[in-house]
């Protein structure tokens, strides 16, 4: 008992020396988005544009970094938050938001919105989104626990990735019968930070901190999910309302995400992965690192994006495919093939 | 066995192969007829006098240009490409005895692809060196995937996930390939990330007919083998195949044809993917599968393209016709595979 004891006890101090890590990373990448880009810029703009002046054109760069930063940081905790989830709920280490169709859902809701029925507002946007995610999550994973076995990994993942292309074909069918549209056809396609405003930020931000709110809410039925369903069932979780619960939030994180800055797929998958190995299983502890690491995860991708193609910006949802597909492929050699 | 019994499968074994030469033939005739009727129909209707006459060389005022310049490349192009990536899915799937393993879903297409677009983009090359960049890129993404894959043996479903990841990475490079080139156009962008047949010229398809010959040859001549590799590599290897030599050759015929013909159309969605599926279907899965599914991919692409052009509110490249017919298709194989257990 007392090695427990000194084990738990390790632990918790480990995870608090992780915490001030991961935060001091946070704060050191948040100071590096707003000095990088693809324009050069001295420190004396930066301090300028800080403190809210706009006269030069650096100043002015600075000044647009700024609202980026917040989307960055405040979109990767969203996605590997929800990718944390989603991997929970349906215990399969290749879920996340981008692989499992999600975040093309939302994107091609959006399109058909816009297109057809003429919405306007980044409200409309939002719920349009979470309506598409939602709609998604629900189709892919009927379609993945058909048949026998359940929703295995392989049976996810595929209808997850057939149910992401089909969608990307509609989407091109959708935006190219408007010439008006279709010229930024890429960000239906491969999401982005770099247009991100304050006013965008403030209409998301309720979303989020409801989908935050709801997410770490059910961080305890998540553990108990995680005992399999029937020694969940045993302790008293109500399985399905656990999940349809679980599912809400992570569903609103990552439908208003992409309402904003289109599908960035494979944060949610990451993220999830890293923090299991340096903070263990208790969701109580993994929600919570999931949304920082998340945030630290895409908001350095955007820098890298802003560097690797200057003097163009690379979406950063190129950069995290790029990051992203050899972990997946790293997992899917580590896992037996019975499992997958 | 008695005598009757032999007969009764002999003319058992007769009907099957006159059944299948009638299906190759209907499929052709099917493809014949497609061909000549994308050549008359357009936004404007051509009689299949002056088609004929713009064919053997004659000039016919307003035809020569819509059906020589416009309607012929397009529609040859369409037919070649379809026939490599109908016969490169085809030997994929039968080899690995899956259906999912084909090349567009395993990253070989995007491979090549990836290497076309970056031979054009950033290496300014044209003509047969792209085509010789991306059936390059092709062996080694399917090198890359099998390597991968491999932990005592190769396993299907590891291969198609590895296959994934690897594809999604090199769609990203796709994009980034394109982001840095210096003019943003957005029909070269879909030519390269879903397929398109825009555009076309006679000459394109020249690398495609000779890719055709060499591989398309090579894969025919290795059909007994392929056909053995069905039952299981111990049942081939006892039927006297040699597996190895088998595979690579297989593999290197079955990359050609697809990255040659991506070199000049892109990775058209799904089509590698739909046509031995589609093929079995009609034909059943007795005998080689490789013609049938190369005519089937022939008359996708032809009516694939065709439909996007003309039958839709607006105009599409072929392979947002075939995504999305096939995304359907993949999903229903997703489910149907499962219920039966496989």
């Amino acid at each position: 008992m007392a090695t427990d004891a000194a084990l738990v006890l390790r632990s918790s101090r480990s995870r608090v020396f992780w915490l001030a890590l991961v935060l001091a990373v946070l704060v050191a990448l948040c100071a590096g988005s707003v000095a990088i880009g693809t324009r050069s810029v001295s420190w004396s703009e930066i301090w300028a544009a800080l403190a809210g002046r706009v006269d030069t054109v650096g100043q002015a760069a600075v000044a647009a970094r700024i609202p980026r930063t917040l989307m960055a940081l405040l979109a990767g905790a969203a996605l590997g938050l929800s990718g944390a989830i989603m991997q929970g709920i349906t215990r399969n280490p290749l879920a996340d938001p981008g692989i499992l169709g999600v975040n093309m859902g939302a994107s091609l809701a959006i399109a058909v919105g816009v297109a057809w029925f003429g919405i306007t507002t980044a409200n409309a946007y939002i719920w349009v989104a979470i309506l598409g995610a939602g709609f998604t999550a629900v189709f892919v994973y009927v379609i993945g626990s058909l048949g026998r076995g359940g929703a295995t990994p392989l049976k996810l993942a595929l209808a997850g990735v057939a149910t992401s292309v089909a969608f990307a074909s509609l989407v091109i069918a959708v935006v190219l019968t408007r010439g008006d549209i279709a010229g930024g056809i890429r960000q239906w396609q491969v999401g982005g930070v770099g247009g991100a405003t304050f006013a965008r930020l403030s209409v998301v931000l309720p979303f989020l901190v409801a989908g935050f709110l709801i997410s770490m809410a059910t961080a305890r039925k998540l553990n108990s999910l995680a005992l399999g369903d029937e020694l969940a069932a045993g302790l008293g979780e109500r399985v399905a309302l656990a999940r349809a619960m679980a599912a809400l939030g992570a569903i609103l994180l990552c439908g208003a995400t992409t309402a904003i800055c289109g599908p960035i797929g494979f944060v949610g998958l990451i993220v999830p992965h890293l923090c299991r190995l340096l903070f263990g299983v208790d969701h109580r502890w993994l929600l919570p690192f999931s949304a920082l690491v998340g945030a630290a995860l895409l908001t350095c991708a955007d820098i890298a994006g802003r560097l690797i193609a200057r003097p163009n910006e690379l979406d950063v949802g190129i950069v995290t495919a790029f990051i992203g597909a050899p972990f997946f492929i790293w997992i899917v050699r580590r896992q037996k093939v019975r499992e997958l | 066995m008695s005598m009757a019994s032999v007969d009764i499968v002999a003319a058992g074994r007769i009907r099957r192969v006159r059944r299948r030469a009638r299906v190759v033939l209907a499929l052709l005739a099917l493809l014949v007829t497609g061909f000549a009727l994308t050549l008359m129909l357009g936004q404007s209707f051509t009689p299949p006098g002056d088609v004929i006459r713009v064919l053997m060389g004659h000039d016919v005022p307003g035809a020569t240009f819509t059906v020589g310049q416009l309607r012929l490349p397009r529609a040859v192009l369409a037919v070649l490409a379809g026939l490599s990536f109908g016969l490169g899915g085809a030997a994929f799937q039968i080899m690995l005895r899956n259906p999912l393993a084909s090349p567009d879903i395993i990253g070989i297409s995007s491979g090549a692809s990836a290497a076309a677009v970056f031979a054009i983009v950033v290496l300014r090359l044209d003509g047969a060196a792209v085509s010789i960049f991306a059936v390059a890129a092709g062996l080694g993404v399917a090198l890359t995937i099998y390597g991968l894959s491999w932990r005592n043996g190769v396993a299907g479903a590891r291969l198609i996930l590895v296959g994934i990841g690897v594809s999604a990475m090199l769609d990203s490079f796709i994009s980034y390939v394109l982001v840095r080139a210096p003019a943003w156009d957005l029909q070269e962008a879909m030519r390269w990330l879903t397929g398109s047949v825009n555009g076309a010229r006679l000459g394109q398809s020249l690398p495609i007919l000779i890719s055709l010959l060499i591989f398309g040859g090579l894969l025919m001549s290795r059909s007994r083998d392929l056909q053995a590799l069905r039952l299981g590599d111990d049942s081939a290897a006892a039927l006297g195949t040699h597996v190895t030599r088998t595979r690579v050759m297989v593999i290197i015929a079955a990359v050609g044809l697809i990255a040659v013909a991506t070199a000049v159309t892109g990775p058209i969605a799904f089509v590698a993917f739909l046509s031995a599926p589609i093929a079995a279907r009609i034909f059943g899965s007795e005998g080689s599968l490789l013609i049938p599914a190369a005519l089937v991919g022939a008359v996708l692409v032809l009516a694939g393209d065709y439909v996007g052009q003309f039958l839709l509110p607006s105009r599409y490249p072929v392979g947002v016709v075939t995504g999305a017919l096939g995304a359907p298709y993949l999903i229903f194989l997703i489910v149907r595979a499962h219920r039966s257990g496989a």
